[in-house]
Formats: structure tokens, sequence, C-alpha cells
């Protein structure tokens, strides 16, 4: 059945952005002037999509044959993307002058990125999500090595390479187990018979399948091992791209997944998994940040035990819980940004300065990136009036009203582990003596985007309830 | 017995050995003949689903351009460095022959425990006219329009990461 007009109309962000992903490539060929030009151009490109979604969020309908959702949950999704995208351009124009990647392809690369997160976040076919997952993921890859020069970047690329391909592979070969048994590739007509097809092994296989895949693209434990190296090893703005909106994306399709379950039957048989994974991503992330003095690391384990907590979300299977993972999401997103982005500016030339040592006696090198970075820190280990906490407080929430009061149990205690190496950092900027002595770069750029992210986790943390409603009412 | 089922049985024979014979040749050109063997084969069980337009196109794509690039680099690239890889590594390769009986026991097991092909369609003149290729061009430009058209941007985002990535100055 062929599409009407109102419906590309309805497609009008992802539109905008194509063309606009065109248009970047053919003024950096006629112009040669991409590496000016396209930092602007991008960010406005990012600010328009973003809140075109997020105005436009009432406009909710099924599209090209229900094979894709726009409004509701995919323009908060979108809405996430697009300002994370935004703020690590604002970022990175000027880190990545230092770290040798000035290449106008890099912010060509992130708008490609984006694309295939909306396109994740609004599908509902199987097809759609894996098309939307490459994209995404194969920008991720080459953004990852854009420095060949680095052998860091070259580990981290290839490694993210090799076991993001394994993970396609498993997700790959979950997709068509799936189409084989039901013969559809819609999550709606997969759902509405699922207990009759629930008798099929090769289904259950396929499923299972799909949902491994989808553990190593969230980076849950035991699917986690490429996590460490590769956020390490890469450029310090890509790190934060991939380890926020990268994991939003992930996430957006396992609550599509989930949440069309829940409006069939109950996601009650992806309770046990979810459990499983929680557990060991919350307990073992935790854990192993304590032992890590380099802070990119550090908070590649943070974002593992993060991954935990949303998880419990998963297991829960309710429409609390998967309104509080979106808003846990959107926090995550804003907090890791303006984490990253401070670790970007203090690393120095070489990533020299990656340690905990060189935040020793911060406060009194910038009192400004000093607070930002408590802040940023304080939200992460979830304490209140910072939006990481409530965040959490809505997916235990959840948890319990599942009757999964162990699970939130569990993940309290590992939120008081995390706050250890969380409040460690705090320790250091204020209580210490600094014991290197080095200039702290000078980059509108990025106190701009500290600014606005800690801004908006400070905005959420306060009023909760204006983004929480939002996302209560447009998730079905 | 009826001609399909021999044809199968050949063709799965032809596939199935030349894969094999593929992963287990020390010269790596030899290899990308028999992986040119196996997608032929692979072309003719293509056919004999019904899907002419897919199995064509893995004889054109697959089996002659893609291949005939393979065989390029391979014959550019110097391989006997990686030969040195596997020296001395035993170890590795039972355990990855211990993995690949593993997979292969679950998946037979899988498939037969299943029966996958219980709700086939004997319908065979609708299974003929769903491989041709105006049915697959309207499919793609009517239903699957957003999957194609992002398929034609994760293309562009991959050529220009291969640009970036070969690009030979640095600043």
């Amino acid at each position: 059945m062929p599409a009407n007009n109102y419906e590309y109309f309805l497609l009008l962000p992802h539109i905008v952005l194509s063309v606009g992903i065109v248009l970047s490539i053919l003024i950096e060929i006629f112009t040669r002037k991409g590496k000016e030009v396209l930092p602007w151009f991008s960010s406005l490109l990012f600010l328009f999509v973003g809140f075109y979604s997020i105005i436009n969020i009432d406009k909710n309908f099924f599209i090209f044959g229900g094979m894709v959702e726009v409004g509701g949950r995919a323009s908060i999704f979108n809405f996430i993307f697009n300002i994370a995208a935004l703020l690590t351009v604002l970022a990175s124009t000027d880190y990545i002058k230092k770290y040798g990647i000035n290449y106008s392809e890099y912010y060509i690369l992130i708008q490609s990125s984006v694309l295939g997160m909306m396109v994740m976040a609004m599908a509902h076919d199987i097809l759609v999500i894996f098309m939307g997952l490459e994209l995404m993921s194969i920008c991720f890859y080459i953004l990852a090595g854009l420095n060949r020069k680095r052998s860091s970047n070259n580990e981290a690329s290839l490694k993210y390479f090799l076991l993001g391909s394994f993970a396609t592979g498993f997700i790959v070969y979950g997709i068509a187990l799936v189409y084989g048994t039901t013969g559809s590739t819609s999550i709606q007509n997969i759902f509405e018979n699922f207990m009759q097809y629930f008798n099929n092994i090769l289904f259950i296989v396929g499923m299972l399948l799909l949902l491994i895949g989808f553990s190593f693209k969230i980076a849950a434990v035991p699917f986690h091992m490429w996590v460490p190296d590769v956020y390490q090893g890469s450029a310090t703005s890509v790190t934060g791209l991939m380890s926020t909106a990268g994991k939003a994306a992930a996430f957006s399709v396992l609550l599509i997944l989930l949440g069309t379950s829940l409006s069939y039957s109950s996601p009650i048989v992806f309770r046990n998994y979810f459990s499983v994974i929680a557990v060991l991503s919350t307990l073992v992330g935790s854990i192993i940040a304590i032992a890590q003095t380099n802070l990119k690391r550090m908070l590649a384990y943070s974002s593992i035990a993060h991954a935990g907590y949303m998880a419990i979300g998963l297991a829960a299977g309710n429409n609390y819980s998967f309104a509080g993972i979106t808003f846990y999401l959107a926090a995550y997103v804003f907090m890791n940004i303006g984490a990253f982005t401070i670790i970007s500016l203090i690393e120095g030339k070489d990533e020299t300065r990656l340690t905990l040592n060189s935040y020793a006696g911060l406060n009194k090198k910038s009192p400004f990136l000093a607070a930002m970075m408590s802040l940023f820190m304080f939200a992460l280990a979830g304490i209140p009036p910072m939006a990481g906490f409530f965040g959490k407080y809505y997916v235990f929430f959840g948890a319990i009203k599942s009757d999964l009061t162990w699970l939130a149990i569990v993940g309290v205690l590992s939120s008081l582990i995390s706050v250890y190496f969380y409040l460690r950092v705090v320790v250091y900027v204020y209580f210490m003596n600094e014991n290197e002595q080095f200039e702290i770069e000078k980059s509108v750029g990025s106190n701009l985007a500290i600014s606005l992210t800690g801004l908006l986790v400070l905005l959420f943390g306060i009023f909760p309830d204006s983004l929480m409603n939002l996302i209560v009412n447009f998730i079905k | 017995m009826n001609i399909e089922i021999i044809l199968f049985a050949v063709l799965a024979l032809v596939a199935a050995t030349s894969s094999v014979m593929m992963i287990t040749r020390k010269n790596a050109v030899i290899s990308a003949v028999f992986l040119v063997l196996n997608f032929f084969a692979l072309a003719g069980l293509y056919l004999l689903l019904n899907a002419q337009f897919i199995a064509v196109v893995q004889v054109i794509v697959y089996a002659g351009a893609i291949m005939v690039l393979f065989l390029f680099v391979l014959m550019l690239l110097n391989t006997e460095a990686e030969h040195q890889l596997f020296i001395d590594k035993r170890g590795i390769k039972f355990f990855a022959i211990f993995i690949a009986a593993f997979v292969f026991i679950e998946i037979a097991f899988l498939i037969f425990k299943s029966n996958p092909s219980k709700n086939l369609s004997p319908d065979q003149a609708a299974s003929i006219n769903s491989g041709t290729i105006q049915t697959i061009g309207q499919q793609l430009y009517t239903n699957y329009l957003i999957p194609f058209e992002v398929s034609g941007f994760l293309l562009l985002a991959a050529t220009i990461g291969a640009l970036v990535l070969a690009k030979k100055k640095f600043e």
C-alpha cells in the first residue's frame, strides 16, 4: 500500500536530517570549508530536528503500514538523541583539533549515526530496527578509529567492530529464526500471537538471540567485555556520544519490544533473563569501577552499572518502569555527556591526564569545572536533587510494583557501592593538593556544553514531573 | 525421486563441501575460488526456492563483483605473515572445531525438533510470482520504503568511512 503525503509529512524530522547529511557532503565537496561550516550547520540541524520532534509529540501515529511509529515515545527519544548530538558537536569543535581528527567527515558521521538512532526509536518492524542499528553502529565503528596515528584508536575501533559485528550476527540470526517461525517481521504481529509461537523452540531461540544481541549493544554483563577498552581508546567526545545516545537507542528498541509485548500479554517471559542481566551488570559494573583510576575507564564501568539499573526496569515490565527507563535515559545521557566533556578539557594533548591524580586540586585551577564535575558525579551517583536520583527512583518504583522488591534492593545496594567511586572524584577535586601543574584549555563550545548539561541535569532533578508527565502520557 | 530433490542434494553437497574446502586451504587465493563455487551453489538453491531475482543477484554481485575485488586484494596483499599467527596454536584449532561441532549439533537438533517446513504454503504459482523482480521492486518502493532508504544512507556512511580511514594524507 503506497503511503500518502501526510505520512511523508509526519516523517519530516527524519527527512530533514537525511537532506542535511547530503547537504553536508555537498558543502564539503564544493566549498572545501566543511571544517568551519559544518559545526554550525550540524548544530542548527540537531536543534531543529530535536525541537520539531518534541513539539509534534502529540501527532502519534503508526504509518507506512504500521512499520514505524512517529510522535509519542519516538519524539521523546528523537529529542534525547538530537540534543545529545548537539552537545557533542558543541563540545568537540576545539577538542577534535587537539586530538587530530578535525575532519569534516566527523560531523557527517555524527549526523548519520543520529539518523540511525532515530530510525531505531521509531521502528515497529524488525527489519527497520536492524537497518537503523547498523547505520548507527557503522558510524560509531568509524568514529572510534578516526585517528589512525593513535594505536589506542585503532585498537578501540577494531575491537568495537569485531565484537559489534559478532553481536550483529546474533541479531541477524535471531531475526532469521523469528521470521522463519512467524512469517512476519512486524513486531505487533509477532507479539499478537506470542503464546502460540512460544511453543516453537526455534522462535524461543530466535528471541533469545535477539535479546543477547541487544544486550551487547547496551553493554550489559556478561556481554560487556568490549566496553572498557573501546570507551577508553576512542576520542573522548566520541565516547561521550556512543556511551549515551548509542545506549539510549538500543534501549529504545528493547522498550518497543517489551512495550508491545505488554499490550498483548505480559512480558513476564523476559523477566528471568533481564533479572540476571540486571543483577550481574549493577554489581560487576559498580565493584570493578572502584579499582579504576583512569576516569574514562571508570565511567565505562559506571555505564555498565547504569545499563544494569535500567535492565531492572525491563525485568519489572510494567508501564511505570518503562516510563522510568525513558526518564533515566534522558538524565543519564546529559550527565554523562557533561562528565565526558570535562574529561576532554582536562586530558591534555595526548591523553596524558586521564587519571584521578590530574583532578587533584582542580578547584584551585578552575572553580567552575570543579563545581560542574561534582554536580555530574553527584547526579551519576543518584543523589537528590540531581536528575540521576529520580531516574533510579522511578525504575526501582516500577520494580516494586511488579513484586520485584529484591531486585530493587540489589539496585540500591549497588548504587551505595557506586557512591564510593563517584565521590572519590569529588574528594580529589576539592580536598587534595594539586600535584600537577597545567593550564586548563579554554574552549567556549565545551564550556557552553557543560553549562547546558549541568542546567538540564538540575532542571530534570528539581522538576522531574515536567518531563515525567510528558513521558507517562505517551508511553503505552 | 523427483528432480527437485536430486538437484537440492547435489547443490547442497557442493555448497557444504566447498565451504569446508574454503576454510581449510592454506592458500588464500584457492580459498577465494572455493568461495565463488559456494556462491554458485547457493544461487542454485535460491532458484530451487523460486527466488529468481536473489539467485541472479547472488551470481552478479557476490560471485562476480565482490569476489573479483577479494581476489585482487588477496593478490596485492602479502598474506604470508598471516600464517605465522596460526603456527603453534593447535589448542585454538581444537577449541574452534569443538565450538563449531557444538553449534552444528545445536542447529541440527533445533531444525529436526521444530519441523519448520510444516507450515509451508503449497501454492506454487504465488511462490513463483513473489520471486520476480517486478514484485520485489514494488515491495521495496511501497511497503519497505523506509528500510530501503535507510540502507541507502547505510551505504553512504560506509563509503564515507572507507574514504576517511583509507585517506593517505594526515594533517
